[in-house]
Protein backbone atom coordinates (compact mmCIF):
# COMPACT_ATOMS: atom_id res chain seq x y z
CA UNK A 1 0.00 0.00 0.00
CA UNK A 2 1.32 3.42 -0.80
CA UNK A 3 1.74 6.20 1.52
CA UNK A 4 -1.20 8.30 -0.70
CA UNK A 5 -3.78 5.17 -0.53
CA UNK A 6 -2.53 4.77 3.92
CA UNK A 7 -3.81 8.56 3.61
CA UNK A 8 -7.02 7.89 1.79
CA UNK A 9 -7.78 5.05 3.76
CA UNK A 10 -7.38 6.46 7.18
CA UNK A 11 -9.28 10.04 6.43
CA UNK A 12 -12.11 8.00 4.88
CA UNK A 13 -11.93 6.18 7.85
CA UNK A 14 -12.08 9.45 9.69
CA UNK A 15 -14.86 11.21 7.51
CA UNK A 16 -17.15 8.27 8.27
CA UNK A 17 -17.07 8.03 11.74
CA UNK A 18 -17.39 11.86 12.36
CA UNK A 19 -20.26 11.49 9.66
CA UNK A 20 -21.80 9.17 12.13
CA UNK A 21 -21.06 11.37 14.67
CA UNK A 22 -22.57 14.31 13.27
CA UNK A 23 -25.95 12.22 12.66
CA UNK A 24 -26.22 10.47 16.57
CA UNK A 25 -24.53 13.93 18.80
CA UNK A 26 -27.66 15.52 21.27
CA UNK A 27 -26.15 18.53 21.17
CA UNK A 28 -26.37 20.52 17.95
CA UNK A 29 -22.92 22.04 18.80
CA UNK A 30 -21.19 19.00 18.44
CA UNK A 31 -22.67 17.76 15.44
CA UNK A 32 -21.76 21.13 13.45
CA UNK A 33 -17.97 20.34 15.02
CA UNK A 34 -18.36 16.73 13.83
CA UNK A 35 -19.08 18.47 10.27
CA UNK A 36 -16.07 20.37 10.29
CA UNK A 37 -14.20 17.30 10.93
CA UNK A 38 -16.09 15.51 8.26
CA UNK A 39 -15.23 18.35 5.81
CA UNK A 40 -11.47 19.06 6.16
CA UNK A 41 -10.94 14.78 5.85
CA UNK A 42 -13.08 15.05 2.80
CA UNK A 43 -10.79 18.04 1.64
CA UNK A 44 -7.59 15.45 2.34
CA UNK A 45 -9.44 13.69 0.22
CA UNK A 46 -9.76 15.42 -2.61
CA UNK A 47 -5.91 16.76 -2.24
CA UNK A 48 -5.13 12.63 -2.86
CA UNK A 49 -7.10 12.41 -5.65
CA UNK A 50 -4.87 15.85 -7.07
CA UNK A 51 -8.38 17.91 -7.26
CA UNK A 52 -6.20 20.23 -4.73
CA UNK A 53 -8.42 23.64 -6.10
CA UNK A 54 -11.77 21.53 -5.05
CA UNK A 55 -9.93 20.70 -1.53
CA UNK A 56 -9.40 24.53 -1.14
CA UNK A 57 -12.83 25.44 -1.92
CA UNK A 58 -14.41 22.50 0.47
CA UNK A 59 -12.22 24.28 3.06
CA UNK A 60 -12.81 28.27 2.73
CA UNK A 61 -16.99 27.68 1.66
CA UNK A 62 -18.05 24.29 3.67
CA UNK A 63 -15.73 24.43 6.81
CA UNK A 64 -15.34 28.20 7.08
CA UNK A 65 -18.67 29.65 5.72
CA UNK A 66 -21.54 26.96 5.90
CA UNK A 67 -20.71 25.05 9.26
CA UNK A 68 -20.65 29.14 10.69
CA UNK A 69 -23.76 29.94 9.35
CA UNK A 70 -25.07 26.20 10.96
CA UNK A 71 -23.04 27.86 14.51
CA UNK A 72 -24.71 30.89 14.26
CA UNK A 73 -28.08 29.73 13.59
CA UNK A 74 -27.43 27.26 16.59
CA UNK A 75 -26.96 29.86 18.65
CA UNK A 76 -29.79 31.88 17.49
CA UNK A 77 -32.60 29.23 18.01
CA UNK A 78 -32.82 27.87 21.83
CA UNK A 79 -32.11 24.07 22.39
CA UNK A 80 -32.71 23.85 25.67
CA UNK A 81 -35.90 21.77 25.26
CA UNK A 82 -34.98 18.10 24.47
CA UNK A 83 -36.48 16.98 21.27
CA UNK A 84 -38.74 13.46 21.94
CA UNK A 85 -36.80 10.67 19.82
CA UNK A 86 -39.33 9.30 17.04
CA UNK A 87 -40.98 6.07 17.45
CA UNK A 88 -38.74 2.27 17.48
CA UNK A 89 -40.54 1.86 13.99
CA UNK A 90 -38.96 4.62 12.33
CA UNK A 91 -35.79 4.60 13.58
CA UNK A 92 -35.74 0.78 11.93
CA UNK A 93 -37.24 1.98 8.95
CA UNK A 94 -34.70 4.50 8.62
CA UNK A 95 -31.67 2.52 9.00
CA UNK A 96 -32.91 -0.21 6.93
CA UNK A 97 -33.51 1.37 4.09
CA UNK A 98 -30.06 3.39 4.68
CA UNK A 99 -28.34 -0.08 5.19
CA UNK A 100 -30.23 -1.61 2.46
CA UNK A 101 -29.32 1.27 -0.40
CA UNK A 102 -25.44 1.48 1.10
CA UNK A 103 -25.34 -2.85 1.18
CA UNK A 104 -26.99 -3.32 -2.33
CA UNK A 105 -24.71 -0.86 -4.11
CA UNK A 106 -21.59 -1.62 -1.85
CA UNK A 107 -21.18 -5.25 -3.22
CA UNK A 108 -22.19 -4.20 -7.06
CA UNK A 109 -19.13 -1.99 -6.73
CA UNK A 110 -16.70 -3.59 -4.98
CA UNK A 111 -16.57 -6.78 -7.66
CA UNK A 112 -16.26 -4.16 -9.95
CA UNK A 113 -13.74 -4.88 -12.35
CA UNK A 114 -10.48 -2.63 -12.00
CA UNK A 115 -10.14 -0.31 -15.06
CA UNK A 116 -7.04 1.47 -15.63
CA UNK A 117 -7.91 5.45 -15.20
CA UNK A 118 -7.21 7.23 -18.19
CA UNK A 119 -4.02 9.57 -17.42
CA UNK A 120 -5.46 13.24 -16.71
CA UNK A 121 -4.56 15.87 -19.69
CA UNK A 122 -3.36 18.01 -16.83
CA UNK A 123 -0.87 15.59 -15.98
CA UNK A 124 0.74 16.40 -19.08
CA UNK A 125 0.72 19.87 -18.88
CA UNK A 126 2.85 22.20 -16.75
CA UNK A 127 0.30 23.71 -15.25
CA UNK A 128 -1.14 22.86 -12.15
CA UNK A 129 -4.49 21.94 -11.19
CA UNK A 130 -6.25 25.29 -10.14
CA UNK A 131 -5.06 26.56 -13.37
CA UNK A 132 -6.51 23.93 -15.12
CA UNK A 133 -9.55 24.15 -13.43
CA UNK A 134 -9.28 28.14 -14.05
CA UNK A 135 -8.96 27.67 -17.75
CA UNK A 136 -11.84 25.02 -17.89
CA UNK A 137 -14.16 26.96 -15.75
CA UNK A 138 -13.93 30.26 -17.69
CA UNK A 139 -13.83 28.59 -21.50
CA UNK A 140 -15.97 25.81 -21.34
CA UNK A 141 -18.42 26.17 -18.77
CA UNK A 142 -18.73 30.36 -18.54
CA UNK A 143 -22.35 30.30 -19.07
CA UNK A 144 -23.31 27.58 -15.93
CA UNK A 145 -20.29 29.59 -13.95
CA UNK A 146 -22.14 33.07 -14.32
CA UNK A 147 -25.68 30.99 -13.73
CA UNK A 148 -24.12 29.94 -10.31
CA UNK A 149 -23.20 33.46 -9.52
CA UNK A 150 -26.87 35.15 -10.10
CA UNK A 151 -28.00 31.44 -7.88
CA UNK A 152 -25.43 32.57 -5.55
CA UNK A 153 -27.33 36.21 -5.55
CA UNK A 154 -30.61 35.17 -5.32
CA UNK A 155 -29.93 33.44 -2.41
CA UNK A 156 -27.88 35.94 -0.88
CA UNK A 157 -31.45 38.27 -1.23
CA UNK A 158 -33.77 35.39 -0.13
CA UNK A 159 -32.79 34.70 3.42
CA UNK A 160 -32.48 38.74 4.15
CA UNK A 161 -35.89 39.09 3.31
CA UNK A 162 -36.93 35.71 5.20
CA UNK A 163 -34.89 36.29 8.07
CA UNK A 164 -36.06 40.48 8.31
CA UNK A 165 -38.99 39.99 10.11
CA UNK A 166 -41.72 38.03 11.23
CA UNK A 167 -43.87 36.14 8.00
CA UNK B 1 -2.38 5.65 -10.26
CA UNK B 2 -1.59 6.35 -6.50
CA UNK B 3 -3.02 2.54 -6.26
CA UNK B 4 -6.35 3.53 -4.68
CA UNK B 5 -9.08 1.70 -6.86
CA UNK B 6 -11.99 4.26 -8.22
CA UNK B 7 -14.62 1.76 -6.49
CA UNK B 8 -13.44 2.01 -3.09
CA UNK B 9 -13.55 5.79 -3.60
CA UNK B 10 -17.32 5.28 -4.72
CA UNK B 11 -17.67 2.28 -1.50
CA UNK B 12 -16.66 5.02 0.57
CA UNK B 13 -19.09 8.34 -1.33
CA UNK B 14 -21.81 5.82 -0.60
CA UNK B 15 -21.54 4.74 2.98
CA UNK B 16 -21.29 9.17 3.22
CA UNK B 17 -24.56 8.77 1.69
CA UNK B 18 -26.35 6.59 3.16
CA UNK B 19 -25.31 8.15 6.91
CA UNK B 20 -26.52 11.34 5.34
CA UNK B 21 -29.61 9.99 4.38
CA UNK B 22 -30.68 8.25 7.93
CA UNK B 23 -29.68 11.15 9.30
CA UNK B 24 -32.16 13.52 7.88
CA UNK B 25 -34.70 10.48 8.43
CA UNK B 26 -34.03 9.70 11.82
CA UNK B 27 -33.18 13.01 13.05
CA UNK B 28 -36.53 15.44 14.22
CA UNK B 29 -34.06 18.11 14.42
CA UNK B 30 -34.26 20.49 11.49
CA UNK B 31 -30.87 22.11 11.64
CA UNK B 32 -29.42 18.42 11.81
CA UNK B 33 -31.26 17.53 9.15
CA UNK B 34 -30.17 19.64 7.02
CA UNK B 35 -26.68 18.97 8.42
CA UNK B 36 -27.33 15.30 6.92
CA UNK B 37 -28.37 17.09 3.45
CA UNK B 38 -24.56 18.63 3.45
CA UNK B 39 -23.43 15.14 4.00
CA UNK B 40 -25.06 13.41 0.65
CA UNK B 41 -23.87 16.19 -1.02
CA UNK B 42 -20.60 15.79 0.03
CA UNK B 43 -20.72 12.22 -1.28
CA UNK B 44 -21.67 12.92 -4.65
CA UNK B 45 -18.82 15.70 -4.79
CA UNK B 46 -16.56 12.67 -3.75
CA UNK B 47 -18.30 11.10 -6.93
CA UNK B 48 -17.77 13.60 -9.25
CA UNK B 49 -14.12 13.47 -8.31
CA UNK B 50 -13.63 9.74 -8.17
CA UNK B 51 -15.11 9.93 -12.12
CA UNK B 52 -12.85 12.85 -12.76
CA UNK B 53 -9.66 11.24 -11.84
CA UNK B 54 -10.71 8.07 -13.58
CA UNK B 55 -11.56 9.25 -16.63
CA UNK B 56 -8.79 12.10 -16.54
CA UNK B 57 -11.93 14.72 -17.57
CA UNK B 58 -11.84 17.80 -15.31
CA UNK B 59 -15.48 18.37 -15.85
CA UNK B 60 -15.95 16.43 -12.90
CA UNK B 61 -14.07 18.73 -10.66
CA UNK B 62 -16.01 21.81 -12.60
CA UNK B 63 -19.51 20.43 -11.12
CA UNK B 64 -18.03 19.44 -8.18
CA UNK B 65 -17.33 22.93 -8.21
CA UNK B 66 -21.10 23.91 -8.80
CA UNK B 67 -22.54 21.43 -6.43
CA UNK B 68 -20.51 23.45 -3.76
CA UNK B 69 -22.23 26.38 -4.89
CA UNK B 70 -25.82 25.07 -4.75
CA UNK B 71 -24.85 23.54 -1.66
CA UNK B 72 -24.23 27.25 -0.08
CA UNK B 73 -27.32 28.25 -1.45
CA UNK B 74 -29.08 25.84 -0.10
CA UNK B 75 -28.20 26.06 3.50
CA UNK B 76 -28.27 29.79 3.38
CA UNK B 77 -32.57 29.54 2.58
CA UNK B 78 -32.36 26.40 4.70
CA UNK B 79 -31.85 28.31 7.47
CA UNK B 80 -33.10 31.88 6.86
CA UNK B 81 -36.31 29.47 6.54
CA UNK B 82 -35.58 28.02 9.84
CA UNK B 83 -35.84 31.10 11.49
CA UNK B 84 -38.54 32.51 10.47
CA UNK B 85 -40.13 28.96 11.34
CA UNK B 86 -38.92 29.28 14.71
CA UNK B 87 -40.19 32.80 15.47
CA UNK B 88 -43.73 31.99 14.14
CA UNK B 89 -43.98 28.21 15.65
CA UNK B 90 -41.47 28.75 18.34
CA UNK B 91 -40.23 24.90 17.81
CA UNK B 92 -37.59 23.29 15.41
CA UNK B 93 -39.28 19.69 15.97
CA UNK B 94 -40.21 18.77 12.63
CA UNK B 95 -43.14 16.70 13.77
CA UNK B 96 -44.62 19.85 15.62
CA UNK B 97 -44.58 21.79 11.71
CA UNK B 98 -47.43 20.03 10.09
CA UNK B 99 -49.26 23.74 8.81
CA UNK B 100 -49.15 22.36 4.91
CA UNK B 101 -51.21 18.81 6.49
CA UNK B 102 -54.45 19.00 4.44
Amino acid sequence: MTGSAFIFYLLSAVAVISAVMVVTRRNAVHSALFLVLTFFCVAGIYVVLAAEFLAAVQVLVYAGGIVVLYLFVIMLVPQHAPLKAPPMRHMVGALMLAGLLAGALITFFWDAPEVAPVPAAAATTPAGNIETVGMELYQRYLLPFEVASLLLLVAMIAPVILARRRI
Amino acid sequence: MNGIPSSHILVLSLILFSVGLAGVLIRRNIIIMLMGIELMLNAANINFVAFSRQLGDLAGQVFAVFTIVVAAGEVAVGLAILIALFSNKDTINIDQINIMKG
